[in-house]
């Protein structure tokens, strides 16, 4: 059986060693996710203990590698809970409108599902080429998948009926081009996207946002990770700028609580107040 | 029945958590099994159900209806607290902190589920070991059949719905399979079972 036993401690120390030898920081991540990324990883590649993974990590950058595809998992979709993205169209897009120029910040787009549905609700609201949307992840492999925006055929039926139950105006199919099992997005929704490597655990914030949306990438964070990120969203948010979390997530216990009013509580969507 | 009861009665142990898992005709014996715990239940329940997608709490709901117990779905780095039910809401697997805090993840599905109930199982394994007691109940597949193995890897209690008496049976058949089960037992009879394990400590 691949349950082998793991002290937290030799948990501590991998992930210590990740960090110093590579600079990629994993401390932080909530343990129950990363312990079980780490049983799927010795059982997929016969390691029997995290201590034998530790001189392996030090001096083998392939097997790092491979280990840190273990640990961003980018698992997403399009139109990820269709009520979210209603929300935003109805109490969100109006004011953005008010902007001459609005700028979006996608943190954790993953493979770019949510960037493209995004983008398809800006057009559909006529405010698209208003807009610049920065979309960034720390994993480069997703961000490549994200910028080619092709998918499988699987994903497009599921994003068909989730773009419905958005309250999308067209048909979707008018948003992408099949080719073979595969589906294009359409070109004219990248015009205004660029996309670009972030870590929210290393990284600084970026200016004068209108709009950060970042959802289910905190789930993974623990509580010290999860307020370093809100506070570089909190810091790059213009004052009446609106910040967009994933259904499960809340700022309620979070060190910036206070700098935010609720706009929708249930698609977690909050506006920063004028004044600290 | 009371024979098991009173075997791991005598065992001593004291069980700190329960996990339940169910998938199709799992949610009637879920309500069964809850309606049978009496208002100061002692330990905390943390409950899978295959959901479709797109729920939106109300089976939470609805279970707070048929229990005593308090119910809810948790949100994230929720601390767990005795005498709860706590439901993994649609779309994230759950997962338990070995800090006694709930995590959510939307990682890929696990047996064409999420939540999946291995997912639940094998990190509450991990976190109280000998003192969990794990139920399956009815389904159409097997998830919760490796967590299972897992909960009595670690030594704690693992208990079956009696296939026979399932909606549908594939799901405790495939953990009893697995030869990862120790009591088979109806739904009224597990509600009976998990409500003297949970026996509030008199002082
Ligand atoms: C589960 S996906 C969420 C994708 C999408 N936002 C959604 O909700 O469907 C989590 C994403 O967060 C990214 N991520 C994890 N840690 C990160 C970090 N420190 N900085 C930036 N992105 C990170 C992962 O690479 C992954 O793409």
């Amino acid at each position: 059986m691949n349950n082998p036993k793991i002290e937290p401690i030799e948990i501590d120390l991998l992930l210590e060693a990740v960090f110093r030898r590579y600079g990629h920081d994993f401390r932080s991540y909530a343990r129950a996710s990363i312990e079980r990324r780490i049983r799927q990883f010795m059982a997929g590649t016969g390691c029997a203990s995290v201590s034998e993974m530790i001189p392996k990590v030090l001096n083998d950058k392939e097997f790092f590698s491979r280990l840190a595809r273990y640990f961003s998992i980018a698992v997403t979709e399009m139109f990820r809970d269709p009520f979210v993205y209603r929300a935003l169209r109805e109490k969100v897009v109006p004011l953005l409108r008010t902007w001459p120029h609005f700028k979006i910040w996608h943190s954790g787009c993953a493979t770019g599902e949510e960037v493209y549905s995004l983008a398809i609700l800006l057009k559909e609201e006529g405010v698209y080429e208003r807009t610049t949307v920065y979309a960034t992840d720390f994993n480069d492999e997703a961000l490549e998948r994200a910028r080619a925006g092709i998918y499988e055929v699987s994903k497009i039926k599921e994003a068909s009926r989730n773009y419905q139950q958005a309250g999308g105006k067209a048909s979707f199919s008018e948003y992408y081009h099949a080719r073979y099992d595969a589906a294009a997005m359409d070109g004219s929704l990248k015009e205004r996207i660029t996309f670009a490597n972030h870590n929210l655990a290393a990284d600084e914030a970026f200016g004068e946002m209108h709009l950060v949306f970042c959802r289910n990438v905190l789930i993974y964070f623990n509580r010290e990770l999860q307020n370093r990120a809100l506070g570089l969203f909190t810091e790059s948010l213009v004052h009446g700028g609106f910040l967009c979390l994933g259904s499960k997530e809340d700022i309620q216990f979070s060190s910036v609580s206070n700098r935010y009013k609720v706009v929708d509580g249930k698609a977690k969507i909050y506006k920063k107040k004028d004044t600290p | 029945m009371r024979a098991s009861a009173t075997r791991h009665a005598a065992k001593g142990t004291h069980y700190k958590a329960v996990v339940i898992g169910g998938s199709t005709g799992g949610s009637e014996a879920l309500d069964v099994i809850l309606a049978a715990l009496p208002k100061d239940f002692a330990l905390p329940i943390l409950a899978v159900q295959h959901l479709h997608p797109s729920d939106d709490g109300s089976f939470a709901c609805n279970l707070d209806r048929v229990t005593q117990l308090p119910v809810l779905e948790p949100h994230d780095k929720e601390r767990i607290e005795q005498g709860r039910v706590y439901t993994a809401p649609a779309n994230y697997h759950m997962l338990v902190e070995r800090d006694g805090t709930i995590g959510l993840s939307v990682d890929a599905r696990v047996n064409y589920s999420r939540p999946s109930i291995d997912v639940l199982f094998e990190s509450a394994a991990l976190t109280w070991g000998e003192a969990l007691v794990a139920v399956i109940l009815s389904g159409t597949n097997a998830d919760g059949a490796k967590g299972m193995r897992a909960v009595k890897a670690a030594g704690g209690l693992t208990i079956a719905q009696d296939p026979a008496s399932a909606k549908y049976p594939v799901m405790p058949q495939a953990a009893i399979e697995a030869e990862a089960v120790d009591e088979v037992l109806r739904a009224e009879e597990i509600g009976r079972l998990l409500a003297e394990l949970g026996v509030r400590e008199k002082p």
